[in-house]
């Protein structure tokens, strides 16, 4: 009953922000922004501790993934929000003259973010930044599966925020229950296609868009690579792509590897050594890397493993320790295709490599599975480049490294099919959260006669030229010329 | 992942009871049945007996359900009969809509939508197939709605044809990737954004303006290289069956298709996965058609309505103004548009002015007796006409009426009428009229506008006639609506470089010129970056060093980077 009177009263003091109208300023929008930073500053420590306490991220990862990721969208917003704000104009056909056109950009309204618990606070802060640039009031409902994190961003984000405009409400289940059934101006999720799907239905009862930042198993296409150099440069990517990033447990971190079978054995030596040198050989003693989240995420993991013919083909790593919640990196090759292994999105430090006669059969395989939110490629083929950007779909591609598009600002970061709709990420998180309102100004004069009825042959005539914008012939029309000549 | 397991299954019931709620709209507006059928719906619309249908909705399966239709199409003597039949068809139209898909994935994996060629064949043919059948489509619409040849050239013919000029001279354009800039993190690295089409995409469209609004996102799907299919509206049954007829003979109909039909049709057709739904229509079917798209999280486009307010201020041109009302309102399929003025504001004193002159150039327009002028549209059938007809005999309005309000039944006609000051809380205030009433709201004060149009759902398109430039201003940022137009009505609409489309219970998304291209297509993020240029700071062991180095490295701080990597920070 507590939690529903909560969702209730943040929801109408949102509203009755909003209506005041101060969220729309830019100085109300660059003093959140502003806000945010100062909080990432004061907090580093305490963030750190909370990631490791969910996740067991080093301090490093932590502060490439998550801190440092907010801080530069949020000085990125920072520089760009007043220029975000001005409305476009936009060329007018001379038809109108005198008539002015502008695309204005304004907030939505009252908008609810779901976050999610592989990167807690990045995914959380990083919508935020979006909604409060465009100038709109916010409920964000942080994952209850990293609790450290989302405790944190509940007691500290009041403190620095316009607590009247930003709330972050906790909870599981219930509690987004509740908040689905508000009616909000906008809904951000980020999380699976299932809770997606939910999320989605919610909002069509309300007629809410929604943006839907969901995963997918992401593969990456590893051609025959001229220069044995390029390899290894490529398996430290793959290398550092894979366990990295919250050990695997990332939308966008590379699910499987596809590989030509003669190059498979190289790559695996590859791998296996920079595994060593990053993260070292114990799994007891693995301190550069996170842990799974939780129990169950660890038993669904060791599930995809438990499969014979899974086991069957793990040729490095594979221990668990599940007082931990451990789990080695691990290399499998050629799983079976139809085993659960390759049909779920694994979203863990599983690493399957799928071998193929010739890597151009890698079209064909990602064609026949549900599109990813991202494909790496490490080519050097700029046919092959061709083909993949062409012939394949997906939320992004990225050639010869992986993970970086994350932190490209200027690149609109979202999914495709299974793997969601929207995106967001530097003007696109401001486009995401705002309404593009055409205005058109006209005057009084010149008035047209030819537009009202009582309709005749010669507004007709008129019309025909006007929409084919022959103002040479409109001329003629007008002075009477027209009939002599036509 | 999150939440899933105790949230689906209220939400399924809530969904459940909401497209209950529905079927109504779906069938008015939607769909429609045999005209027994039609009238049993309108009875029970007459006598608000929704109770005995709401026994039949605790568990109906979406989007249509054979219960309720059984309902509705039982003879007394036939029932089962009539339910293994109504069975049957259901499942036939599944599987037809099925096969369909099916059909049109292929085309499209064949990858032959894509290339710049075949988009530009097919839209050639639609502007020749335009060019050439004018005649078909004025007389299609002329049996539909009575629109007048003028208008049917203005709004259907000559704006469908601008669109696929507009399309075909920019298409190339369009098509190219756009270049962007990368940051430092990523150097050295090139990135672009390339449009690709979608896939298979749905276009729902609606029956007032049934030419242009099939034909308008359809020439967007195709311009951004998807397979299409096309709904159109069965209320215009003429245009309906003439595009099915017209499309099949122009264009490749491996890749685009028409499916002729109404609420079983569009249902099965509801139930497949498409990439993209382009609906346009009612909020109550929007929300229809959001939901079944949320099961295979297709993103949607809606093209809703809503009440449009059109604000008047005292310092007009009042001639103009009055004239420009009048052809978007009464000019514009006779009020039955999305972006037509819905209700008039202006100020007490105005009033009568505003009204006098909206009389006169009526007059001016539609003669002395505008049910017999040929320049006005009929109302579309029975059932809006009752509608139209209740809205305007309800009790505290009908002696409200000002000018016009004439009615005839046999022809479906209604004239312009012009009501003043009607009670806030009569029906005609609540919901979206789409006819030819024009309610006249009087306000103390101009401003006070603002929270008359505030304090409802939020339109599709806010007019404004004023000279005031601190009142534009000051309603371009107050008010919220999918486009605002001042000192004239709806011609945004024809403005290519605006995107047209609504926010709130008005829609979502938008299309018309480059926005009809982006509106189907998805923008690939590609980045391409060379071997070299690999920082051991990515990549674990992880150092203090390291965290100093990312810190000025993600904050583009180039001299503090340089700094942590030789140590002196």
């Amino acid at each position: 009953m507590e939690a529903v009177a909560e969702v209730g009263g943040s929801y109408a003091e949102l509203s009755q922000t909003f209506r005041s109208r101060r969220t729309r300023s830019v100085a109300w929008r660059k003093a959140q922004l502003q806000a945010i930073l100062k909080l990432l500053h004061d907090h580093e420590v305490q963030i750190f501790d909370a990631l490791h306490q969910d996740l067991r991220k080093h301090p490093v990862e932590s502060f490439r993934d998550e801190i440092g990721v907010v801080l530069k969208s949020a000085n990125y917003s920072l520089s760009c929000v007043e220029k975000w704000m001005a409305p476009k104009k936009v060329p007018i056909p001379l038809l109108f003259f005198p008539s002015k056109g502008e695309v204005f950009p304004e907030p939505f309204g009252l908008v609810l973010i779901f976050s999610s618990w592989n990167f807690p606070i990045s995914l959380s802060l990083e919508p935020l930044i979006g909604a409060i640039s465009a100038g709109n009031t916010v409920i964000l409902k942080p994952s209850d599966l990293a609790p450290a994190c989302s405790s944190f961003l509940a007691k500290t984000i009041p403190l620095y925020l316009d607590s009247n405009a930003v709330k972050v409400i906790e909870g599981g289940m219930d509690i987004a229950e509740k908040l689905l059934q508000q009616k909000w101006d906008k809904i951000f999720f980020t999380g699976s296609p299932q809770v997606g799907r939910i999320v989605m239905s919610a909002a069509a009862k309300h007629l809410t868009p929604v943006t839907l930042e969901l995963g997918g198993k992401c593969p990456t296409i590893l051609d025959s690579l001229p220069n044995p150099s390029d390899i290894k440069v490529a398996a430290k990517r793959i290398a550092g792509g894979k366990w990295g990033p919250c050990n695997g447990q990332a939308c966008i971190g590379i699910d499987y590897v596809l590989v030509e079978d003669r190059i498979a054995s190289a790559l695996i030596e590859s791998l296996k050594k920079n595994i060593n040198r990053f993260y070292g050989e114990n799994v007891n003693n693995l301190e550069n890397l996170s842990r799974i989240v939780n129990k169950q995420h660890f038993d669904r993991l060791r599930n995809l493993l438990d499969d014979p013919s899974v086991a069957a083909s793990i040729v490095h790593g594979g221990s668990l320790d599940e007082k931990n919640l451990m789990i080695e990196p691990t290399i499998l090759l050629n799983p079976p295709l139809d085993a659960e292994i390759m049909t779920e999105e694994i979203f863990g430090p599983l690493l399957p490599i799928i071998t193929l006669n010739n890597i151009q059969e890698s079209i064909e395989f990602l064609n026949s599975r549900p599109k990813p939110l991202a494909i790496y490629a490490f080519t050097k083929d700029e046919t092959f480049k061709k083909q993949i950007l062409t012939e394949t779909s997906s939320g992004s591609v990225i050639f010869n490294d992986v993970m970086v598009q994350f932190v490209c600002d200027t690149l609109p970061f979202g999914g495709v099919g299974q793997s969601g709709f929207g995106r967001y990420h530097g003007k696109y998180s401001f486009d995401t959260f705002s309404h593009e309102k055409a205005v058109l100004q006209r005057s009084f004069f010149p008035e047209l006669e030819p537009r009202y009825p009582p309709w005749n042959d010669f507004k007709m005539q008129f019309i025909r030229l006007a929409y084919r914008f022959d103002y040479f012939g409109l001329l003629l029309l007008l002075s009477g010329l027209k009939r002599t000549f036509a | 992942m999150l939440f899933i397991a105790g949230i689906s299954s209220s939400l399924d019931t809530m969904s459940g009871l909401s497209i209950n709620n529905n079927l109504f709209a779906l069938h008015c507006r939607v769909g429609a049945g045999p005209a027994s059928v039609d009238r049993a719906l309108r009875n029970r619309f007459a006598n608000n007996s929704t109770a005995p249908l709401q026994k039949h909705q605790t568990h109906l399966s979406f989007p249509y359900h054979h219960r309720y239709w059984r309902l509705l199409c039982s003879q007394p003597c036939s029932a089962t009969l009539t339910l293994m039949a109504e069975e049957e068809k259901k499942t036939s139209d599944i599987e037809r809509a099925s096969l369909l898909v099916k059909e049109l994935r292929e085309c499209f994996d064949s990858g032959k939508t894509r290339s710049y060629q075949w988009r530009v064949t097919q839209l050639k043919s639609i502007a020749k197939m335009v060019e050439e059948r004018e005649e078909d489509i004025v007389t299609a619409l002329l049996k539909d709605l009575s629109k007048p040849e003028m208008e049917t050239f203005v709004s259907e013919i000559s704006m469908t044809k601008g669109s696929c000029k507009l399309a075909l001279k920019e298409l190339n354009h369009w098509m190219m990737p756009e270049k962007v800039k990368t940051s430092m993190s990523t150097f050295p690295s090139s990135a672009e954004i390339v449009s690709e089409p979608l896939g298979v995409v749905l276009v729902i469209s609606t029956w007032n303006y049934p030419f242009l609004l099939s034909l308008d996102p359809v020439i967007g799907a195709i311009a951004s290289g998807n397979a299409v299919v096309l709904k159109p509206s069965e209320i215009a049954p003429a245009t309906s069956s003439l595009l099915a007829k017209l499309l099949e003979e122009y264009v490749d109909n491996s890749a685009i298709r028409v499916v002729e039909g109404a609420i079983p049709e569009t249902s099965a057709l509801l139930e497949q996965k498409w990439d993209k739904i382009f609906y346009t229509g009612s909020k109550r079917v929007g929300r229809i058609v959001m939901a079944a798209a949320a099961k295979h999280l297709t993103p949607v486009i809606l093209e809703l309505g809503g009440k449009n307010p059109a604000v008047v201020d005292s310092n007009v041109n009042l001639q103009v103004a009055a004239r420009r009302i009048i052809a978007g309102k009464w000019g514009c399929n006779n009020g039955q548009a999305c972006i037509a003025p819905d209700y008039i504001i202006t100020t007490i004193d105005f009033a009568p002015k505003l009204i006098d002159a909206l009389r006169s150039e009526l007059k001016e327009f539609f003669g002395e007796e505008p049910m017999e002028s040929k320049d006005i549209s009929r109302i579309v059938n029975l059932y809006h006409f009752t509608r139209l007809k209740n809205l305007m005999e309800e009790d505290k309005v009908f002696q409200k009426i000002v000018v016009g309000g004439q009615i005839d039944q046999n022809q479906l006609k209604i004239a312009p009428a012009i009501l003043l000051d009607i009670p806030e809380d009569s029906q005609i205030m609540e919901e979206e009229i789409f006819g030819p009433l024009l309610p006249i709201i009087t306000v103390e004060n101009l401003k006070d506008s603002f929270a008359v149009i505030n304090s409802r759902p939020k339109p599709l398109a806010a007019y404004f006639f004023t000279d005031n430039e601190k009142l534009k201003k000051d309603f371009v940022e107050n008010i919220s609506a999918g486009g605002i137009v001042f000192n004239d009505t709806i011609v945004h609409v024809t403005v290519s470089t605006l995107p047209f489309g609504g926010v709130g219970e008005s829609g979502m998304g938008s299309y018309h010129g480059k926005f009809s291209f982006d509106a189907f297509s998805h923008k690939k993020a590609v980045l391409y970056r060379s071997f070299k240029g690999d920082s051991s700071t990515r990549y674990p062991p992880y150092t203090p060093g390291k965290q100093r180095f990312l810190k000025s490295f993600l904050n583009g701080d180039i001299l503090g980077a340089i700094f942590a990597l030789v140590g002196w920070s």
